[in-house]
């Protein structure tokens, strides 16, 4: 499972950035680096097309995981190298900008889009298959997520749109009910179809606010 | 009854029926759903209102619908769970009920990607098999999904919408026989231009018995202008235009008059199929079209009932 970021234009990060001069870089050694957004070689790139825009990079820092709280002596080091720096931007998912804006009180800002969470079903190709809803239907659909997987989040699908195992949406996206069903007729549950799902609790999802979670 | 609307009434009296689809301005003026309404009044036994069809803001389906009843139609009232949550929807079929709509018709409803606002949050809380379902508890046991009683009636004959051409293969009847079981009382197809494949569908319906617990009504679509067919062939999803009937449009010296004469054939081989209880014209921007093609077909005087 990855967190899968894609590189915000640098147009969007100058105006985000404002006034700020000074600038500190910061990268994740896990998903990014991985993902080829947020690794050493992209953050040496950012800092000299920001420094060609005018601005200057005082450092750059590649955290090992960047979302993880980092240990007391690795902390108080970051800081330090940080300082003197009006703000930082952060080449990793959400979560590790969260995590930095914890440690320091200058603006610590996204240089990525997150995405989504993914699973690399192929050499370098990563889907969205669980939209974290948290209230699980995946045993009424042969275990794929309508939710995630179709346009329209269907839970009694396909829509008439399904055209040759595509959604409307573009040729190229797999209908996610196409999926269901023919996962459904290799398990000979077809008929599982013709139930009528119900109407699905979003209350455990984002729609109900914030989510929080502590190990008893 | 279940709501004794005229084309419930129509459609239990076991007569062919007729709707026609009237679409809403890109405006809040009454007068043009007041004029389109006046000009097809006789032509059909009751009128759909889009409700923001591919995706594009138009006027609301309730309000649309409101001024067609003023006028003493009896209007369908579409209704999308792309936009709207299950509170919002709810809401809206107890408003229909105020103004004295009694036919609601449940859709999915296109992906914004579609329309004139595609970067909008799409809502999808409830499908539109769970709508169905929604209206018939609402009418039959007096219930919000909640659970909660409702304050007086919800008469509604409950409509849904079928493409007889979509895949999946193993799908398409179970699609219905679902939309059915959720409490569908009438059907209204995409168009049908293929009638063979239409009439192989129907068959498959019949066999299962579904067409004695839904009235089907066929979508019937005028075609005006060989590009309006290409285009609909290529791009409208789940539209199947046979390439000879495009030939033929290709080929003609009057191809308004070809196109009308080729649904005309049409209406009368959906007429023969068991099963079909009627035809649902969708002469979307052409609405004055309508009584002409209803009265070639010998589809005039409509019923009184
Ligand atoms: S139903 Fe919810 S929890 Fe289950 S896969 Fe889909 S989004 Fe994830
Ligand atoms: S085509 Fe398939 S995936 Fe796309 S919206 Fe319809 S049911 Fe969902």
């Amino acid at each position: 499972m990855k967190s899968i970021t894609a590189q915000k234009p640098l147009d969007e990060l100058l105006e985000n950035l404002g006034k700020a001069k000074m600038l500190f870089v910061v990268g994740c050694g896990t998903c990014p680096t991985v993902l080829g957004t947020g690794g050493v070689e992209q953050v040496s790139s950012l800092a000299e097309e920001l420094r060609k825009k005018g601005k200057q990079v005082k450092g750059s820092m590649v955290l090992p995981v960047a979302c993880e709280p980092l240990p007391l002596d690795a902390r108080r080091e970051f800081i330090s190298s940080v300082k003197g720096a009006e703000a930082v931007l952060v080449m990793s998912c959400a979560y590790g900008v969260r995590a930095v804006a914890d440690y320091l009180e200058i603006p610590v800002l996204p240089a990525l889009n997150t995405l989504f969470v993914g699973r690399e079903v192929g050499p370098g190709v990563f889907v969205e298959e669980c939209s974290q809803c948290g209230d699980c239907v995946l045993a009424l659909t042969g275990g794929i997520c309508p939710i995630t997987m179709c346009a329209k989040s269907l839970f009694n699908g396909p829509c008439g749109g399904s055209v040759a195992g595509k959604c409307e949406i573009n040729t190229e996206v797999p209908c996610g009910w196409q999926l269901i069903i023919d996962r459904l007729a290799t398990l000979g549950r077809l008929s599982q179809l013709e139930e009528i799902i119900p109407f699905h609790n979003w209350s455990t999802s984002p729609a109900g606010g914030p989510r929080r979670y502590s190990i008893e | 009854m279940k709501a004794g609307t005229n084309l419930e009434r129509v459609l239990e009296a076991g007569q062919f029926a007729v709707t026609a689809e009237i679409g809403p301005p890109k405006g809040g003026s009454a007068k043009v759903i007041a004029s389109k309404g006046e000009m097809l009044a006789h032509a059909a036994d009751a009128f759909n209102v889009t409700d923001n069809q591919t995706a594009v803001v138009r006027m609301c389906s309730l309000s649309a619908c409101g001024i067609l009843k003023q006028l003493g139609l009896d209007p369908v009232m579409q209704m999308l769970c792309r936009d709207k949550n299950r509170i919002g929807l709810q809401s809206d079929v107890l408003g229909a009920v105020a103004l004295g709509i009694g036919n609601l018709l449940c859709l999915t409803g296109d992906h914004v990607k579609f329309g004139n606002h595609p970067s909008s949050k799409i809502v999808f809380d409830i499908d539109s098999v769970q709508l169905i379902a929604a209206v018939k508890m609402m009418r039959d046991e007096g219930l919000f999904i909640s659970g909660e009683e409702i304050a007086g009636p919800t008469p509604m004959f409950i409509g849904a919408v079928e493409n007889p051409y979509a895949d999946p293969f193993e799908f398409r009847t179970t699609r219905l026989a679902k939309k059915v079981k959720a409490g569908a009382d009438f059907i209204q197809t995409q168009a049908i231009f293929d009638v063979g494949k239409f009439a192989r569908w129907m068959k498959e319906i019949c066999d299962r018995g579904l067409d004695e617990q839904v009235h089907i009504l066929a979508g019937i679509i005028p075609v005006k202008a060989v590009g309006m067919a290409r285009y609909m062939r290529d791009y409208v999803s789940g539209v199947e235009i046979p390439d000879e009937m495009i030939q033929r449009l290709e080929g003609a010296k009057d191809v308004q008059e070809e196109g009308i004469q080729i649904i005309l054939e049409i209406i009368e081989e959906v007429k023969l199929i068991p099963g079909v209880h009627g035809v649902h014209i969708q002469a979307v921007g052409w609405e004055k079209i309508v009584p002409e093609i209803v009265e070639r077909a010998g589809l005039l005087p409509r019923p009184m009932m």
